[in-house]
């Protein structure tokens, strides 16, 4: 064994001695960490997945639909186009025919699409969809639209896109908010936990001192405890998010409509994300609750 | 080898603890530093020992100025000295052999080197019977031999003691002084600060003498005072 190698063998080892010496505290510290990183979990998923039904709401929903009343003769519905495109606002008009609408209907519902085979007629009106340059001219385009003859109802959704955007943002900045107060806190109890290690090993580290143990050297033991139970919170964080994300997900999936769940990120697409945040913020509080420790109660 | 030059310490605004220090000391000298409580004999180990900075002069040790020595390098300077206190400073939950070995295993010692050179000091300091023992099983003076032992099993070349027998009967006190003689006679400057009277006299060896805070004696073979 090299002398270095000796050297990082005994910090390490003393760091989980300075970990089990104090479990209550080193058992608060983990807690303290992963009730952060859950709840900081929580905070991200849902905002991931409100934003992400807000993209697919707005790609869905800067279309408005005009359902035309079923007796309009071909010759009306080119009228109705036109006069439609003429808005400012409108990028693009496309006619969906009661057929088409059907079909398109099928393949969105998958495989519960054999459902609607058995329909004697067909309950879907003619439309024209339209594309707005932006979602902001919805509602003088619909204006335009109710003015013309031949329309049976326009569907959308401009209410719903707002009220979710602002809900991704009240969720975003709640979550700055409240994981913040939490990683304060978290520092704050960490600290504490090293530093009543730092009092039960004042005797060895004055020894220490004076038979010339390098600053590194006495401090090690102590960001290795720090950076261990950032560590185990996180790896607990990472456990209980992903075992109540798939959870959510199945009672989701089995109690709603299947329409739901498509909205929803899957947990594989967040899982190396969600390991690499927590790990890295774990080991982070860690390192720097001890830190915080170390310059106010350990004078090497 | 040890150079105070116009050494002074300040710790407070007003408390002057050393006015204008200058004391050279050779390698392989036993001084006593004596002095009333309070007369700055632990400041002036202290500085020594890096452990305070002074307020004015330059202080030389191993050759080396160690006046304004960077943080970094202050632990090289300690394990070229070995330190014992009146306390003591033994390791409760550690054996004798344990506490000993301490000072070399957080210095990078192999366990080979360690369990080579511990009995060597424990057999210098007469306690190679009791190697496994805990602190709180040895008497006073068993005990200040364990701290002996650990200051020098790294073999500094200084070894500094704060009043030493400064909690043992007269006895035992003479023990640890044939201990310190026989590491002096193996080359290793000794500094010791002590109230110690009879020991001094007895010793005859090199005596500097602090008054409030100044040198006001530095004799040769000297006396702990003037009145006897
Ligand atoms: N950390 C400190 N802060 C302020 N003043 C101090 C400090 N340490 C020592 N002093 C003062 O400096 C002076 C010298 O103290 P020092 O400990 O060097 O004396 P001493 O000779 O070792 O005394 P004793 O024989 O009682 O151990 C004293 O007046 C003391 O009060
Ligand atoms: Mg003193």
């Amino acid at each position: 064994m090299t002398m270095r190698f000796r050297m990082l063998n005994y910090i390490i080892k003393q760091g989980f001695v300075g970990i089990w010496r104090n479990r209550m505290m080193s058992f608060a510290s983990i807690g303290s960490v992963t009730s952060m990183l859950v709840i900081l979990g929580v905070i991200l998923i849902l905002a991931l997945n409100i934003n992400n039904m807000t993209n697919v709401a707005k790609d869905q929903f800067d279309e408005i639909q005009v359902y035309l009343e079923d007796d309009v003769s071909q010759e009306q519905i080119e009228k109705i186009g036109e006069a439609i495109k003429e808005n400012e606002g409108v990028l693009s008009v496309i006619f969906q025919s009661k057929e088409r609408a059907l079909e398109n209907m099928q393949k969105q519902w998958g495989e519960e699409g054999y459902l609607l085979e058995g329909l004697e007629e067909n309950p879907l009106p003619n439309s024209y969809i339209i594309q707005l340059k932006d979602i902001k001219y919805a509602n003088s385009v619909v204006d335009h639209i109710q003015g013309l003859v031949g329309i049976e109802e326009i569907k959308y959704y401009r209410d719903i896109v707002e009220k979710m955007i602002s809900i991704a943002n009240f969720v975003r900045i709640g979550g700055i908010i409240v994981t913040s107060i939490l990683l304060f806190i978290s520092i704050f109890i960490i600290s504490n936990t090293i530093k009543l290690t730092v009092a039960a090993r004042k005797r060895e580290i004055n020894i220490m001192k004076y038979v010339g143990a390098t600053n590194g050297f006495i401090r090690g033991p102590f960001i290795v405890e720090g950076i261990i139970l950032g560590f185990l919170g996180s790896v607990l964080a990472i456990l209980i998010v992903n075992f109540g994300y798939q959870y959510i997900v199945d009672i989701l999936n089995k109690k709603l409509y299947i329409f739901f769940t498509v909205y929803m990120i899957p947990y594989k697409v967040l899982y190396d994300d969600i390991i690499m945040i927590f790990t890295s913020i774990g080991v982070g509080i860690g390192t720097l609750g001890s830190i915080v420790s170390l310059k106010k109660y350990l004078n090497v | 080898m040890i150079e105070f030059m116009d050494v002074s310490k300040e710790y407070t605004k007003g408390v002057k603890a050393l006015k204008d220090i200058n004391i050279h000391i050779d390698k392989g000298e036993f001084v006593f530093i004596v002095g009333s409580s309070g007369a700055g004999k632990s400041t002036l180990i202290k500085l020594l020992l890096k452990e305070e900075e002074p307020t004015d002069g330059k202080i030389i040790l191993n050759n080396m100025d160690i006046t304004n020595i960077s943080n970094r390098k202050i632990p090289y300077i300690r394990r070229s000295v070995g330190v014992v206190f009146q306390d003591f400073r033994l390791l409760p939950n550690k054996t004798v052999f344990e506490n000993v070995a301490f000072a070399m295993e957080i210095i990078g010692a192999s366990s080979r080197e360690i369990r080579r050179r511990v009995p060597i000091v424990l057999s210098m300091v007469g306690l190679s019977h009791k190697a496994n023992n805990y602190p709180n099983e040895l008497s006073g003076g068993e005990q200040q031999r364990v701290s002996i032992a650990r200051a020098i099993v790294n073999n500094p070349n200084v070894l500094i003691a704060d009043e030493p027998t400064g909690n043992l009967d007269p006895d035992t006190a003479w023990e640890i002084m044939k201990i310190l003689r026989e590491i002096n006679r193996r080359g290793t400057t000794i500094v010791m600060a002590t109230h110690a009277r009879d020991i001094v006299n007895i010793m005859k060896r090199r005596v500097i003498a602090l008054e409030k805070g100044t040198v006001v004696r530095d004799e040769r073979k000297g006396v702990y005072d003037y009145e006897i």
